[in-house]
């Protein structure tokens, strides 16, 4: 056909691109040379910028020709009027932002640029906010523009509330950005600090004169607030139930009261000679300054923590010297302070009495609802029903079952038991990619459940058998404990920390996996091991069993381990204390 | 006068300007096919022409004209044996009816009192009638209207009457062949150039001022309720202090709008651009969108129970929205996610109406207007497969470019005809404005056309021709339904339906049938998309015909605007406003047409919202000549064009690689010539050879009749050249392709005075106006 466009045949265009190219890289190879060449030599003149500028606006991941620059600049610095350094700055960040051009997520350009802010002369902080904002509209995710966003706005001082109804943008053209809600939860406690509460009584007296410090303001936000940040998150997830960033933010604002750092129980035990101590959370006490007076003298004593394996460990013993308390007839007082916090807690061990203990009980501080926050019921109440209703019309929806849970816990965990079970069993379902995760949780929930229904029936019973438990945990929260019946679950093993049971007499733990005994170790008073038909095979897994004195009764039935030859006369060389065995 | 010929031969001859007949002109000379791109009128894109305001005014003028008879010529000299005549019509009368105009700005800029002297006509004793009952049903008779400005002028006439009587200087609808030496020059539709004298037409010119008494137009269908505010005859002032006690911001005069007429770009038919609609991947994959510019709709808002609503179609909408409730939010999200695959509950309501399967899903009644009326945008008795099939289109589109699924051209939809005529052009088709084609030669054995006859009586021979339908009388027409109509209103207004802190907003509104009427698609278009002067909206309401357009319309910008009908209403003011009716393009049958076999009919607009008809049938066209050919390949990149001279733009070196016929053309002799064997190579090379090479083609043209195509083949290579380069060497093109009328008469001037009829250059010049 006639009168047509002839175009050039791909190979005849390849051909053309391959010598373009080569051509290309022979200019910049000659250009880096010499630009190495330069710098070797210590010549910092405005050739070597120009050269420089040229690789590095084809190429603006050139760390060292970065530093040149950074090295030309200073030297320009020294030897040039300020106006005339204001100029090279100036054209510098113009340069810069060609650079972001080719590559907007390049390191060197973004940090060369944080440089030279932080240098100009006079900066024009709006120009820079100006560039971000066209930076995020073209990719909201830029965590580099991010983070220079979040300097420029340190350095010139951009008032909170802009920056919250920047937020308030970017969230409106595209929530499903985790910087933007993140960013919001860093403004809103800045812009509306929660008022502060009556302070419990029996801590620390209230410091009025001094501001609390940023840590202690930390992340809650005043009521009112509150209730709007609920009411936007909440149209995220029912817009898209199934995007992640609406639903941690809404996490974060139901929050999460941290636990105050305390005491939480001191045991003292005549027997044994041996205080046990439990903080609130884990702590080396070899190095936080733990201070034993025992009445009213100072004691030099070795703490250790419960197992080997912990150099930070919630519970925490030691020994007294032989004789020390063992006189039955007298009354003993002790005190623990923590001299660091500083804080202590007293017990008394009176007369005739073989062990004595002083503690806040898990009901008392309201423990596990500690996951979300000490709202107001009635909030957290219209959350759930939210909630609820969302979960009506996405009923497989992992995110929404997962809060309801999670509100359900905050607000009455007993009462919610049976529900609380019912959508973990949906969540394994319909994110079984997660079953292990959520039975891990849900053991977690169990347990908790089981040691506030102990502590409301005020024993030291502990039984939670046939729950499909799949870990153990809040163990320190047994310390007290002498009966404990995990039998019927899906217990692998008695993880270290079940050391913390420091007055368990018997162990019921039948129709597990458990195949390893690592936890049961040390144990004074233990006198007792039932672990029919669980995973034990060798004779080894059984060793930690040989550091408790007291155990008397064993039950292996229904145990590989009790296949193994001679196993009879190898246990009673391992374990000499038992008496009871059963194979 | 000299008149220059066309080249006598060509592929295809088309003609109308429509969108079309420009697609297929495109994708004909795309491919190598010798195009000759006529339209009797003098402007391009036909009906989906935009005007600037005051050329607007001149159209409306034109359609309220008298058409003038015209006088048949006799070419049955040029007959050859065998052969026979088809004479085409030659006015398109039949498209446009009913045309009204009403004014309801102040005539003046806002200091001058109101000039309330004139009276309405009272030798209409029917219109007043009617008057004073609709004003009775609304407010009290009596005492004046708080109108703006009551009595201004509003001039009305229908098509059947004479215009009031006025002094346009406009004759060349009158002749049969305008004179070619005008056929370049500006036409008056288009912005007219400084240096001509009518440049700023007077209001006088266009409008016939208030003091000429309009004659209320003894019509058919009297309007419902007239406009004229001035229903008593013994208030001949109504006090001015009430008119004046309202405005808190300026009010926009009609001075105002005439002064500032250039800024406008008035569709005369309103679309839009789904985003993933056989146009815009049409306009992608040819390269045309590199000619033309596109704004987001920002905006879906529907009308509902008096109010204007947001309408959330996105999922950051959604969000946002303030009217949904979380669980509607979940519902409509859940909804829009689902419809996107058919499913098997989907297929049990095949045949059913949409609206029942949306009952069903129990959505509530907000949800189910929103996506009856928006987002599907169907009646209620639509079947459920289509219903769905509609809302998976518009989800399809969303999201591409922006919050909502439709784009909007730039300087208006007349652009997009333009942008293929230039592709066209650039790949050598040629165009003539005011020049049409008489009549039809047939081939009696073959039944084939086998030439046409211009309307100078040159008889041009061509394997194909594309007719827009108004050329073919309709005794040759098959149609099975009789002709339907649209209704078409055009306002300016001055604010937004639905202000926001934005004002660059772009709406699509959906109007829901109210009382057995259809829906109406309402465009509001925002000074951004320069469509309007700053301060004014650019309002199109489209829905099809039940009665004139005034009928059809007129109630719902009542109830929707503040007019002097509905003086307290809160909403804008409209400034002006016109009505239409536009024949429906979509009734016209693509076969079976009393025509010979190889002339093919296109329709002009349909009643859609999107463009996917007018692109079906030109691609049908281009598949029914050309079976095995692409349909608009992209146009290569410019890189990538071997040029026959590629050491350098010396013309001179060309003979050997060209081929066969430029061989020819190259034959006539001296180095002038080569520049037109070359062309397709060489004048791409060098744009500025264009310039001189341009000078010379006018002189080259006379000499053969190739000539011309020569010259045109400059085109080719500089446009191709210069995507970008849309200044001079453009302009050079379209002198070009108008000079083929007579390209030797105005030489230098042609190009200049050229450029405003060639599509790019027109956009060049506005884009210059809009950076004052």
């Amino acid at each position: 056909m006639h009168g047509r466009v002839k175009v050039k045949s791909t190979a005849q265009q390849e051909e053309e691109k391959r010598k373009e190219r080569e051509k290309k890289l022979k200019i910049y190879v000659a250009a880096r040379d010499a630009c190495f060449t330069k710098r070797k030599e210590g010549i910092f003149d405005d050739e070597a910028l120009q050269i420089s500028q040229q690789l590095l606006s084809s190429n603006p991941d050139f760390a060292t020709l970065w530093n040149y620059r950074r090295e030309i600049l200073m030297y320009l610095e020294t030897v040039k009027e300020e106006d005339e350094v204001q100029k090279i700055y100036v054209a510098e960040l113009s340069f810069l932002e060609s650079c972001l051009k080719v590559n907007p997520k390049s390191y060197g350009s973004w940090h060369h640029r944080w440089w030279v802010s932080t240098r100009l002369p006079k900066p024009d902080w709006a120009r820079e906010l100006n560039l971000c904002d066209r930076c995020l509209s073209l990719d909201d995710r830029n965590f580099h523009c991010w983070d220079y966003r979040r300097m420029v706005v340190k350095m010139s001082g951009v008032p909170v509330d802009q920056e919250l109804a920047f937020t308030d943008r970017l969230i409106g053209s595209n929530f499903s950005n985790y910087s933007s809600w993140h960013y919001r939860s860093t403004l809103l406690p800045l812009l509306h600090p929660e008022s502060p509460e009556p302070t419990s009584p029996c801590h620390k007296p209230p410091q009025s004169s001094t501001p609390p410090s940023p840590q202690i303001l930390s992340h809650r936000v005043c009521e009112e607030q509150l209730l709007k940040e609920y009411e936007l998150v909440q149209n995220a997830f029912f817009t898209d139930p199934n995007d992640q960033s609406a639903w941690f933010y809404y996490r974060w604002l139901l929050g999460r009261a941290e636990r105050e750092e305390m005491i939480s129980c001191v045991y003292v035990c005549r027997d044994e000679e041996r205080v046990a101590v439990a903080f609130s959370g884990p702590v080396n006490a070899q190095a936080c300054g733990l201070l034993l007076v025992l009445d009213g003298l100072p004691q030099r004593v070795e703490w250790r923590s419960v197992h080997p394996r912990f150099k930070h460990s919630p519970v925490w013993i030691c020994d007294f010297p032989p004789g020390t308390i063992s006189d039955i007839p007298n009354e003993h007082n002790l005190t623990v302070h923590w001299t660091e916090k500083p804080t202590h807690r007293d017990c008394a061990l009176y007369t005739g009495r073989s062990e004595s203990w002083c503690r806040d009980s898990a009901t008392d501080q309201e423990l596990f609802r500690s996951e979300l926050s000490v709202e107001k019921t009635s909030v957290l109440q219209s959350e759930l029903q939210s909630c609820n209703q969302l979960q009506e019309l996405e009923p497989l929806n992992k995110w929404c079952l997962l809060t309801i849970i999670l509100l359900m816990r905050a607000l009455d965990p007993l009462g919610y038991e049976k529900e609380t079970l019912a959508h973990f069993q949906t969540l394994k379902e319909v994110d079984s990619m997660r079953s292990a995760y959520y039975s891990d949780l849900c053991s977690k929930f169990m347990i908790e459940n089981t040691i506030l229904k102990m502590e409301y029936a005020e024993v030291r019973v502990f039984s939670i058998s046939d729950k499909n438990l799949t870990t153990l945990c809040h163990l320190d929260q047994l310390l007290l404990v002498t009966h404990i019946n995990l039998s019927s679950n899906q217990l692998q093993r008695l993880p270290p920390q079940f050391a913390m049971l420091q007055c368990l007499e018997v162990l019921e733990a039948d129709d597990n996996s458990i195949e390893n005994l690592e936890g049961v170790y040390h144990l004074p008073k233990l006198e007792e091991v039932i672990l029919k038909n669980n995973k034990i095979s060798s004779l080894s897994d059984l060793q930690p069993l040989a550091s408790c004195p007291k155990l008397k009764r064993l039950d292996l039935r229904g145990n590989p381990v009790t296949q193994t030859a001679d196993v009879e006369s190898k246990l009673a060389e391992l374990l000499p204390s038992v008496t009871d065995l059963l194979l | 006068m000299a008149t220059e010929e066309l080249p006598s031969e060509f592929d295809v001859v088309i003609l109308g300007t429509g969108l079309a007949e420009s697609v297929a002109a495109a994708a004909f000379s795309r491919v190598g096919q010798k195009v000759l791109h006529l339209d009797r009128r003098s402007y391009y894109a036909a009906n989906w022409a935009s005007f600037s305001f005051n050329a607007l005014l001149t159209w409306v003028q034109q359609q309220q004209e008298e058409p003038q008879p015209h006088e048949i010529q006799d070419w049955s000299s040029l007959l050859e044996e065998g052969e026979e005549l088809i004479y085409l019509s030659q006015s398109d009368s039949a498209s446009i009816r009913n045309v009204q105009v009403f004014c309801f700005a102040s005539e003046e800029d806002e200091e001058e009192a109101p000039d309330t002297t004139e009276e309405e006509d009272s030798a209409d004793p029917q219109g007043e009638a009617e008057e004073e009952a609709s004003h009775k049903e609304g407010e009290e008779p009596e005492p004046p209207l708080p109108l703006p400005p009551p009595a201004q002028s509003q001039s009305e006439s229908a098509q059947t009457l004479p215009p009031p009587a006025q002094s346009q200087s406009e004759p060349e609808p009158a002749q049969t062949l305008p004179p070619p030496a005008q056929s370049q020059s500006e036409p008056p539709q288009t912005l007219p150039p400084p240096a001509q004298s009518q440049s700023e037409p007077e209001p006088a010119q266009t409008l016939p001022p208030p003091a000429q008494s309009q004659s209320e137009p003894p019509q058919t269908l009297p309007p419902p309720a007239q406009s004229q505010s001035e229903p008593e005859p013994p208030q001949t002032l109504p006090p001015p202090a009430q008119s004046q006690s309202e405005p808190s911001k300026k009010k926009i005069s009609y001075a105002h709008l005439v002064r500032e007429g250039r800024r406008f770009n008035i569709d005369l038919v309103s679309k839009l651009m789904f985003s993933r609609g056989s146009l815009v991947d049409l306009l992608i994959k040819s390269n045309v969108s590199r000619y033309a510019e596109f704004k987001n709709v920002t905006r879906i808002l529907t009308y509902r129970q008096g109010r204007v609503e947001q309408v959330p179609c996105s999922r950051s909408d959604v969000f946002a929205s303030r009217q949904l409730s979380v669980v509607e939010k979940r519902k409509l999200m859940r909804f829009l996610t689902s419809c996107a695959e058919e499913t098997e509950e989907q297929r049990a309501y095949n045949g059913r109406p949409y609206l029942e399967f949306l009952s069903d899903q129990k959505l509530g009644d907000n949800l189910q207007h929103f996506l009856l009326h928006s987002i599907a945008m169907v009646t209620e008795a639509t079947p459920t497969e289509q219903g769905l099939a509609a809302t998976r289109h518009f989800l399809r589109c969303l999201g591409r470019y922006g919050n909502t699924p439709f784009l909007f051209p730039v300087y208006g939809l007349g652009e997009i005809p333009q942008c293929f005529c230039r592709m066209c052009a650039v790949f050598g088709g040629i165009y003539c404005l005011r020049h049409s084609v008489s009549c039809l030669l047939l081939d009696t054995h073959s039944n084939r056309c086998k030439a046409v006859i211009d309307s100078r009586g040159q008889r041009i021979s061509c394997s194909h021709v594309v007719l827009e339908e108004g050329f073919v009388g309709a005794e040759r027409k098959r149609s099975s339904t009789p002709p339907r109509f649209l209704s078409r209103a055009v306002l300016i207004t001055d604010g937004s339906i639905l202000p926001t802190d934005s004002e660059q907003q772009v709406s699509l509104v959906t109007v829901p049938p109210a009382a057995g009427g259809p829906a109406v698609k309402m465009v509001e278009l925002s000074p951004s998309t320069m469509t309007c002067s700053a301060g004014t909206y650019l309002v199109h309401l489209t829905c099809p015909s039940v009665g004139s357009a005034h009928q059809d319309l007129s109630p719902l910008v009542t109830s929707m605007f503040r007019t002097p009908e509905s003086p307290d209403h809160d909403g804008p003011s409209v400034l002006w406003c016109l009505f239409f009716n536009m024949a429906d393009g979509s009734g016209v049958e693509a076969e079976g047409h009393d025509l010979p076999e190889n002339v093919h009919l296109s329709s002009g607009p349909d009643a859609e919202l999107g463009h996917e008809h007018a692109v079906r049938q030109a691609e049908s066209i281009f598949q029914k000549i050309l079976p095995e050919e692409e349909f608009c390949p992209p146009a290569p990149n410019p890189e990538d064009i071997i040029y026959d001279g590629d050491t350098d733009g010396d013309t001179g070196d060309t003979y050997g690689d060209t081929d066969g016929d430029t061989g020819d053309a190259v034959n006539t002799g001296d180095a002038v010539n080569t520049g037109d064997a070359v062309n397709t190579g060489d004048a791409v090379n060098t744009g500025d050879a264009v310039n001189t090479g341009d000078a010379v083609n006018t002189g080259d043209a006379v000499n053969t009749g190739d000539a011309v195509n020569t010259g045109d083949a400059v085109n080719t290579g500089d446009a191709v050249n210069t995507g970008d380069a849309v200044n001079t060497g453009d302009a050079v093109n379209t002198g070009d392709a108008v000079n083929t009328g007579d390209a030797v008469n105005t030489g230098d001037a042609v190009n200049t005075d050229g450029d405003k009829t060639s599509p790019g250059e027109e956009e060049e010049e506005r884009r210059a106006v809009s950076e004052e």
